[in-house]
């Protein structure tokens, strides 16, 4: 089964050179069968990579651990799906997967433009095929995850092939049902992003530079966006239920890898409808996507390097020196392309006004990339410092807080803002009337809190926000529903429906700010945070709040692959009781690592999160950390908004559709007529 | 350009100056100096002043508790430092004996490390079994 898939692995290098060959030549000679064999090339190496997938699950729900990477990722004693999603459970596997993902894409790239007839599509395909075979090149000479264990002799001669009784075990930490989902999802974000970067390169390369590029991406940036923020957000999601800090996010390198790569597609999300209404800012977004491709790279050599300390336990490993010559490669490729293709990206308007729609994107942009700058600069500051002053210097979570706060709300305000003002320039009587309401509800709330004891600036300014965005949006709907019943006649619920439906990425966009609203008002919950430690037996209490724990039991035991320690809490709030939460300490020993059971007890308001810390050296009292964390539910509920809107942002329009049966109709019509 | 940019330009300035400010001041808030623990003992009366960085494995057998914290030693190019973990949060779970960790806090006149933060990272133990296993052979 390895070898079968070694061999899928090299077949799928052999065609992933040729498609890149056969699509070049073929567009440059204008040979169209040629172009057409590239294209189908695509199809074979998609079948290829995946034999090899398929292989690898194979291998891993075997368990044949005489390959190495099943051993060092999979163990007997394993839940069959974990075994499966051992997968991306290790650096060779992943990177493996990363390549099946992005063959995927591929292959339905080809397969939606089959019929389309342009130039663009093809030269993508090779601009993807080159991604494809860079990583192809690592799974099959440099990170094989189908390589077999052998032992070197201490006296020399020949190694020989070797089988361990058992495996290592997939690191426990990952053994969670939000770890099997989130690498995938993430990586649909994060692969995605290639598909809008190949089809900029394509214009860029065709000189087709006009807006046929950006409609033909539209959707592909949309999915790839809105994976790539549900990804993120499960991450934190796993971070918050199995670190057992008490917290979501600790702008740890990886994370910021991730984030990075989002902030750029959102400002290029923003920035495209510029181009498509005013034909401005071109040059920006093909700088945009670039940026958010290389990133892409960037994040997932900073993964797997081990240039900088992460909680993420990816071994350090050899293929540092291939992402480095790549990204080198690649950045000054795009940046030579750019600039010979200047002359076909000037913009046909200018900014009017500082009030205007256009400059409310700007300044999004502008936030976006300062933030995602700043993110970049603080990850990788260790690494320059020392390169540069020779002292490795880094800046931890007070960095980036101190600048992504302000950002963020900055952000949040021009949500509120930017959709509602006119293009070119917005008169003082359309401002009043959007934006007179909002805000002073805005007021009377923030002044309530204050009243009512809540302190801290920033919290106060989110919370203000929070609510004039809400208002402004709930608006934008109202005055669309009520126009649409006095025009048409229609009730409320047929009105709203077809307002939405009409104008699926407006109305769909509107749904997405009102989830990033709800995550503001999840993350502010942070500024409220308390946390409190205390070592009890059974029978003693803690507080914290108006909770109060009382330790009923201690107990351990054992389960599968791991032994635990666990207590009950019997949790009471003013007097009422509660129930009872359960946090646990698992020490798995195939990988004699400890992990942290949370036990949660979550509403809207607020999170009572209980950590078992282990017991005092005495064996007598167990250590329990309490955090209570306001609002955080807040940042999950907005989550699924955020994904609920795009999902309708994403939709076909029935009118698009329309057209688009229209256009293959005639253009089948134009297929038989040239035979005949 | 134009008059009407004026403003335009003027908000740029604005929110580039702010992002700077902000980057600056969370920069002196945030910094820490990564160290060796060779580096650590040579830098004498300025090692006490800064918020630092240390790595290293932990030495087997040197974790204990004390009060609420613990203190452990780190081990790095056979030289050691006694640290006294005061964080508020329980350390990760992967920090144990052998374990790779990185410490977050300050030097002490006494010669001890006060952590306030504590990552830790498995170590690799996959090359050491199957090593031992080959010697064995």
């Amino acid at each position: 089964m390895a070898n079968f898939g070694n061999l899928s692995l090299t077949l799928a290098f052999v065609f992933a050179i040729y498609s890149i060959l056969a699509l070049s030549i073929g567009l440059k000679t204008r040979r169209r069968e040629l172009v057409k064999s590239g294209q189908r090339a695509v199809y074979a190496y998609f079948v290829f990579v995946t034999c090899a997938v398929f292989s690898l699950l194979y291998l891993l729900a075997t368990s044949n651990f005489r390959i190495e990477y099943v051993a060092s990722v999979s163990n007997q004693a394993m839940p069959f799906y974990y075994k499966l999603a051992a997968l991306w459970g290790g650096q060779e596997g992943s990177l493996l997967f990363w390549t099946w993902i992005i063959v995927i894409y591929a292959a339905v790239v080809v397969f939606r433009n089959r019929h389309r007839r342009t130039d663009l599509v093809p030269a993508a395909l090779a601009v993807m095929s080159l991604t494809v075979l860079f990583f192809l090149f690592l799974n099959r000479f440099s990170e094989s995850p189908f390589k077999e264990l052998a032992m070197a002799h201490a006296g020399g001669g020949d190694p020989t092939p070797f089988t361990p009784a058992d495996g290592q075990g997939l690191n426990p930490l990952l053994q969670h049902p939000v770890m099997v989902i989130h690498p995938p999802i993430l990586y649909l974000g994060y692969v995605g992003m290639v598909v809008p970067f190949a089809f900029a390169m394509a214009a860029l390369i065709t000189r087709e530079l006009g807006n046929a590029w950006i409609t033909l991406i539209r959707r592909w940036t949309l999915v790839a966006w809105g994976f790539l923020g549900l990804g993120i957000l499960l991450g934190g999601k796993w971070a918050y239920m199995e670190l057992g800090w008490g917290g979501y996010w600790a702008w740890d390198p990886v994370e910021n890898a991730s984030l990075m790569p989002w902030l750029t597609a959102t400002a290029f999300l923003h920035s495209v409808i510029v181009q498509e209404k005013k034909n401005m800012l071109k040059v920006w977004n093909v700088v945009l996507i670039i940026a958010t491709y290389l990133l892409v790279i960037f994040g997932t050599f900073l993964t797997r390097s081990g240039v900088v300390s992460s909680v993420h336990a990816f071994a350090e490993s050899s293929i540092g020196p291939f992402f480095v010559g790549y990204i080198t490669i690649v950045g000054a490729a795009c940046v030579m392309l750019v600039f010979s293709r200047l002359q076909y990206l000037r913009s046909d308007n200018e900014l009017d006004s500082i009030v205007s729609r256009e400059s409310s994107f700007l300044f999004n942009n502008l936030v976006f990339l300062g933030a995602c700058f700043a993110v970049l600069w603080g990850t990788v500051f260790p690494v320059l410092s020392e390169a540069i002053q020779g002292e490795k210097i880094t800046v931890g979570a007070p960095f980036f807080n101190k600048i992504n706060i302000p950002v963020g709300l900055f952000l949040l305000f021009l949500t509120g803002v930017g959709p509602l003002l006119a293009w070119r320039k917005t008169s003082l009587r359309s401002l009043r009337k959007n934006f007179l309401w909002p805000l002073a509800a805005g007021a009377v709330v923030a002044v309530a809190l204050f009243a009512a004891g809540v302190r801290g600036f920033y919290a106060l300014v989110a919370l203000y926000l929070c609510v004039f965005v809400t208002l402004t949006i709930v608006l934008e709907y109202y005055r669309g529903i009520r126009t649409r019943m006095r025009a048409h006649g229609e009730l409320a619920h047929e009105a709203l429906f077809r307002l939405v439906s009409k104008g699926k990425r407006r109305y769909g966009g509107y749904i997405v700010h009102f989830g990033i609203v709800l995550i503001f008002l999840g993350f502010t919950g942070n500024a409220f945070n308390k946390e409190t430690q205390g070592e009890v037996k059974e029978g003693e209490t803690l507080s914290i709040g108006s909770y109060e724990l009382r330790c009923e039991r201690i107990f351990e035991g054992e389960k599968g692959t791991y032994t635990y320690l666990a207590a009950d809490l019997s949790v009471t709030k003013n007097g009422k009781p509660l129930g009872t939460l359960t946090p646990e300490k698992r020490y798995y020993s195939a990988s004699e690592q400890p992990t942290t059971e949370v036990a949660l007890r979550s509403t809207l308001v607020e999170d009572l999160y209980t950590v078992f810390a282990g017991m005092t050296d005495d064996r007598q009292r167990a250590v329990i950390q309490l955090y209570l964390n306001p609002l955080v539910a807040w940042v999950w509920i907005g989550t699924l908004v955020l994904v609920f809107g795009t999902i309708v942002a994403i939709l076909p329009d029935a009118h698009e559709a329309s057209i688009q049966r229209k256009k293959k109709q005639l253009e089948r019509l134009l297929r038989s007529t040239e035979k005949m | 350009m134009k008059r009407k940019n004026g403003r335009v330009v003027f908000g740029i300035v604005i929110v580039v100056a702010a992002l700077v400010y902000f980057g600056v001041a969370g920069f002196e808030e945030g910094k820490a100096y990564y160290k060796t623990i060779e580096e650590l003992t040579d830098l004498g009366d300025r090692a006490y002043d800064k918020r630092l960085r240390v790595g290293g494995t932990v030495v087997e057998g040197s974790i204990s508790k004390a009060g609420t914290g613990l203190t452990f030693q780190l081990e790095q190019n056979d030289l050691k430092l006694t640290v006294v973990y005061t964080g508020t949060s329980p350390v990760p779970d992967t920090f144990k004996d052998g374990a790779e960790a990185l410490c977050d806090g300050t030097y002490q006149v006494d010669g001890t490390f006060k952590a306030t933060a504590i990552q830790a990272k498995c170590a690799s133990k996959y090359e050491a079994e199957y090593g031992t296993a080959a010697a064995e052979n």
